[in-house]
């Protein structure tokens, strides 16, 4: 880097020269600028109105009285490969510094390459623990711009899959943050339950992790015969377990002494670092999108918003524990209400012909092969559509220059946001809160690096 | 039309977009007063910034007055009290695109004015840590930009030591 307003990296030593990611990474606190220093140091609030004052940071502290020590990219606690590196002295956190980029596919440059039908294969990998909420979030910003009318059994079975998805979600973040604490048997049992969601999934869209379900224009196929028994012994089932997870965790001494009061974050300091979903819930604001903001047919619905108290690692717990259980009853909600009708908008835009026609009609064969090869154009414009995904908002900014490929996919991921809370939320604890930290914040890298 | 805040910067073209979304086309000096103003009035989370590459596209339906270049900077500013949220889209410049940088206002923006630093280039004053985020230090380009070609540069291992 040739310009001088970029902080250009330093190497410091020749050894550290093979794993170093230059200044990407945490920096001896002499070759650090001081506003990078306090963020580092979890200073958040200082910036904002108040007098940041840089002598409060101990620039004088030797560098061989702490350690900068390396956690990641590939450690079993981080979720994937976050790498984070941790300034400690003796067992406590300093300053800690995410290195994200090790997950890194350019989807959103793929995005600009495959037509609006592929895109959805190309969203739903993002967020691999979510994939129907990435699909949602493409679907409407696309559907936002083409102006057309979805049929309301499609926004139903679209509701009742991100609210499963949003079981399946958390039911894995109860196994890996069970997982991190070592109880071991909250793993087997987290990953046992998820197991009946993803066998509805095969069931319905053919696929158990990227579903590629929810496209423009409605859902892939309609629900499979039967689906409401399948549903109703999922929620039957995960309902009655999550009262076993409550006695196996809750109330369990040793959960409770590395989750509460651990790592707490206030009101004001989450929203100014952009953190939303459970992590900015458990500080007692009551946002969530599904409520705030409804989209698809949240507002027919009855459910509660759970928020918490404190913002430390026991809400977040509670949260997405209670949050299973209003999931479970908004599926239940749609089971009843469901309405008939068609499954995927019958606008020959964005829909193919049926296959019974394409046998006799040369025009529907020249119409079937047109959408799925050159793909529909979308009229020129531009769109942010948020929704609420099982770590916050998950938005999809598209822009369209009228022709059949986006000119422009940004996804605001919510783990990548999030992401810059670790900071603030490990400084002064010990490096085992530190794994509560990274576990409660809840980063899955796919969606982080895109 | 929408009223922005009574101190924000005057002569901001203000412009409706789709639903109940409000688009602001502040230029680069109005830029951050703006955003400012915006905050100081209630809208208390910054949602999303990213950078857009308009080098094919030069022809994009703008309001009348806004000079466009070829990069923007869109920013998402939620505003939770008052359940809206207002798009800016600044036109960063062309040759060498350069903002104000929003961390001082919400430091939640650091990590994505990084990244559109990291994929456009995009250079926001006053960010205090304008490194790549998502691409190896020492990576040539900046990989979202239009005339950077996708899957026609081979793989650059980093600092790999050679052949053994």
């Amino acid at each position: 880097m040739s310009d001088p307003t970029v902080r250009a990296a330093e190497r410091l030593e020749p050894l550290v020269v093979e794993t170093s990611e230059g200044a990407q990474g945490l920096q001896r606190r002499e070759a650090t600028p001081a506003g990078e220093l306090s963020r580092e140091v979890g200073s958040v609030l200082r910036v904002d109105g108040h007098a940041f004052d840089p002598s409060s940071i101990d620039y004088e502290r030797r560098d061989d009285e702490t350690m900068i020590i390396n956690m990641g990219p590939s450690h079993p606690s981080t979720h994937g490969v976050l790498r984070i590196m941790l300034e400690l002295d003796g067992e406590f956190v300093l300053r800690a510094k995410p290195v994200i980029g090790y997950l890194h596919t350019g989807m959103e440059k793929t995005g600009e390459e495959l037509s609006y039908v592929q895109g959805a294969t190309n969203v739903t990998r993002m967020d691999y623990l979510s994939p129907v909420t990435n699909e949602l979030s493409y679907s409407l910003a696309v559907e936002s711009l083409l102006g057309i009318e979805v049929p309301e059994r499609a926004t139903w079975i679209r509701m009742m899959m991100s609210e499963l998805n949003r079981i399946s979600s958390h039911l894995v973040w109860m196994a890996t943050n069970g997982m991190d604490l070592g109880s071991t048997s909250m793993m087997i049992y987290g990953f046992r339950e998820r197991e009946l969601i993803l066998a509805f999934f095969e069931k319905t869209a053919g696929l158990r992790l990227n579903l590629n379900y929810v496209r423009p224009g409605g859902v892939a196929a309609d629900l499979p015969d039967g689906w409401e028994d399948d549903v109703t012994v999922i929620c039957d089932t995960i309902d009655e377990r999550t009262y076993e997870y409550d006695q196996l965790l809750t109330g369990q001494p040793i959960f409770r002494e590395r989750m509460v009061g651990v790592a707490p974050i206030t009101a004001e300091e989450a929203l100014a670092l952009s953190v939303t979903g459970p992590l900015l819930r458990s500080t007692g604001v009551p946002w969530d999108l599904r409520r705030t903001m409804p989209y698809l047919a949240y507002d027919q619905v009855d459910f509660d918003v759970i928020v918490g108290t404190y913002g430390d690692n026991f809400d977040r717990y509670a949260i997405r524990l209670n949050e299973m259980r209003e999931s479970i009853r908004i599926i239940r909600q749609c089971i009843e209400m469901m309405p008939r009708g068609d499954y995927r908008s019958q606008d020959p835009k964005v829909t193919p012909p049926p296959r019974a026609r394409i046998g006799e009609s040369m025009e529907a064969l020249i119409h079937h092969f047109k959408l799925f090869t050159e793909g529909f154009h979308v009229p020129q414009g531009e769109v942010y559509s948020a929704i609420e995904s099982p770590r916050g908002e998950i938005g999809c900014y598209l822009v369209s220059d009228g022709g059949p490929k986006p000119y422009r996919i940004h996804v605001r991921a919510p783990s990548f946001v999030n992401l810059q809370a670790v900071p603030l939320l490990m400084r002064g604890g010990s490096m085992s809160d530190a794994i509560t930290v990274i576990s409660t914040v809840d980063p899955i890298m796919g969606e982080v690096d895109r | 039309m929408i009223e922005l805040p009574a101190n924000a910067p005057a002569g901001v073209i203000t412009a409706d977009v789709l639903k109940s979304d409000i688009g602001c086309f502040p230029t680069r000096e109005q830029y951050f007063g703006l955003v400012s103003a915006l905050k100081a009035d209630g809208f208390e989370l910054c949602a999303d910034v990213c950078g857009v590459d308009y080098l094919e596209y030069a022809e994009r339906s703008l309001p009348e007055g806004v000079l466009p270049t070829r990069f923007e900077v869109v920013v998402n500013l939620l505003s939770m009290s008052r359940r809206q949220r207002v798009r800016i889209r600044v036109q960063a410049g062309t040759e060498s695109p350069a903002v104000d940088s929003l961390f001082t206002l919400y430091p939640g923006s650091e990590a994505m004015e990084r990244e559109a630093f990291d994929m456009f280039g995009i250079i926001f004053n006053g960010h205090p840590d304008l490194t790549r985020i998502l691409m190896p230090e020492d990576w040539e380009g900046h990989p979202l930009r239009k005339d950077y070609g996708a899957g026609r540069v081979p793989v650059q291992f980093k600092e790999a030591p050679g052949p053994r």
